[in-house]
């Protein structure tokens, strides 16, 4: 389809109106489009930001991920990342440590997952070994008045006993 | 892969009678129940999973999507939250049937985009969808009528954990479940809330709580997701941020702020209702002149009067109507349900006409 104002390009913008229950149908290309002042909405999410992020904040060992690595399971490197802003496998989270890191940061606001755990990790033992871990890093955190660190340790504390809990609760429904 | 490594148990022909029946079935979602029904559509919870030491959708080869498969048809056999879903390959679906799925909100666009290698497990009710293949291996979804979030919570995290089970996930301690996406990561999970606020559209005050609403932590987005915008009224609002916080608190905060926004929407009802009651009555009036009477209208149109008719149903203004009906006329006028009512593939123009024709009937019995 060519468009309706310069019958030259190829129209890729296709506008409906409707005015007083009148519907026009205008089919525009870019250039005409945005000159007739027409909102060109484009189809942007989140992850198209993320190759933006992924460029900003390098340390020298951040440089070195970014610049040398490449993930040993799956092949891909930071750059593949940055162009998909996808990863390849679970082991690219490894891999790439120290910049998704600082990713997450931005998206998230935390780099710590506070939520469930896959049902077979949630084993008592290993509770109880992360809780007491756990407590003692607080009062170090403490004691060294890193207020932030500690915060953190605390909901980290308060996450576990909360699995712990649903355990307990799931086993005794069962 | 070969059809038997999904092993649904049914042929093809057999497949699309199954699809065809859920035509004749209302969705939970649409059901027009449970709390808050008035405002609220529906609530959905979706986790994001992937399986351990298979690569991603970006990395993928047939073999390892082949894998995937497997590995869910095997575990999909003994779940006692999840029992008989119904099976389907991507592949198997022609466009149509897949649009329908689109439209019913079992799968996602993107999931029927490219169906190669796709498949998707439907409980009954379409209550539960479990979609492979997609951007992660897994996305389970749990779908409930009205303000429901805790139900579905509770369906879904009972069913994550048993597939956890029978499954090994990526998942690492610091960083939750591993996805595809960085915006996923951590709880993998995306809270959404698909609701119908009509007076804030009416009085113009919904970007100022849609903008509110951004900078919560949530996003909203239209009818039907990503990229769609928000026609006849209906907005989905969901958690943006899904680490650094357990599923539990992302679920209080999404409903503590969808509670103010239903408060604000009662509140611009009423004063409508209040100060121009007429305007307000004449608004729904005519557009059910126009449903009850259009010779052919497009979907966009129907959308956009259904909400108000659905307005003046849950305003009580119109006695002769009931939201089930309202309901399923707007998902009846969907281009991919049209068509499968009429028996196959229409034209644009053929289907606006039918539209039409299947609205003046359904309206028409009802008085």
């Amino acid at each position: 389809m060519v468009c309706e104002a310069c019958k030259q390009q190829q129209a890729t913008v296709h506008l409906t109106e409707i005015v007083n229950d009148q519907m026009t149908e205008l089919h525009l290309c870019e250039a005409c489009a945005n000159q007739k002042g027409a909102q060109v909405e484009s189809h942007f999410g989140l992850a198209d930001l993320l190759s933006g992020l992924a460029d900003v904040g390098k340390s020298a060992e951040v440089e070195e991920e970014v610049s040398t690595k490449t993930c040993p399971t799956c092949g891909m490197t930071y750059d593949d990342f940055r162009k998909v802003g996808r990863l390849g496998c679970s082991e690219c989270y490894t891999t790439f440590k120290r910049s998704l890191s600082s990713l997450l940061k931005r998206i998230h606001g935390s780099t710590h997952h506070l939520g469930k755990a896959p049902a077979q990790l949630v084993k008592p033992s290993k509770t109880k070994a992360e809780l007491s871990e756990l407590k003692k890093r607080l009062d170090r955190a403490i004691s060294m008045e890193e207020f932030e660190e500690a915060a953190q340790l605390r909901d980290q504390i308060r996450e576990v006993e909360r699995q712990e809990q649903r355990v307990r609760n799931k086993k005794s429904d069962q | 892969m070969t059809s038997n490594e999904w092993p649904s148990g049914r042929v093809t022909s057999e497949m699309a009678k199954e699809l065809d029946e859920l035509l004749n079935k209302t969705s939970e979602w649409l059901r027009g129940v449970g709390p808050v029904s008035d405002i609220v559509i529906s609530s959905r919870i979706r986790l994001a999973r992937n399986l351990e030491k298979i690569p991603f959708a970006t990395r993928a080869t047939e073999a390892s999507q082949a894998e995937v498969l497997r590995h869910v048809s095997e575990s999909l056999t003994h779940l006692s939250s999840l029992k008989n879903p119904f099976l389907v390959q991507m592949g198997e679906l022609d466009e149509l049937d897949r649009q329908f799925l689109v439209e019913r909100h079992v799968i996602s666009r993107e999931h029927a985009s490219q169906p190669d290698h796709r498949a998707v497990a439907i409980g009954p009710g379409e209550v539960i969808s479990i979609m492979v293949n997609e951007e992660d291996h897994l996305r389970i979804q749990v779908m409930q009528s009205g303000l429901n979030l805790r139900d579905a919570w509770g369906l879904i995290d009972a069913l994550d954990d048993e597939l956890s089970e029978a499954m090994p996930y990526a998942y690492s301690s610091d960083w939750g479940y591993l996805t595809c996406c960085l915006t996923n990561a951590g709880t993998g999970m995306r809270a959404s809330v698909m609701m119908h606020l009509p007076a804030l559209v009416i009085t113009k005050q919904i970007n100022k709580v849609l903008h509110a609403i951004t900078k919560l932590g949530l996003t909203a987005r239209g009818l039907y997701g990503e990229g769609t915008e928000a026609q006849g009224n209906f907005f989905q609002i969901s958690n943006q941020v899904a680490l650094g916080h357990s599923e539990e608190e992302l679920v209080e905060n999404l409903e503590r702020i969808l509670k103010q926004v239903i408060d604000h929407e009662q509140t611009a009802r009423d004063s409508l209702l209040g100060n121009s009651r007429l305007q307000l009555e004449d608004r729904m009036w005519r557009a059910y002149g126009i449903l009850r009477y259009a010779q052919t209208i497009s979907s966009n149109e129907t959308l956009d009067l259904l909400s108000a008719v659905r307005l003046g149903v849950d305003l009580g203004i119109m006695n002769r109507l009931d939201r089930n009906t309202v309901m399923e006329l707007l998902i009846f006028s969907q281009p991919a349900h049209l068509q499968k009512l009429e028996g196959g593939k229409l034209l644009t123009k053929e289907r606006d006409a039918k539209r039409a024709l299947l609205i003046r009937r359904r309206l028409g019995a009802k008085e």
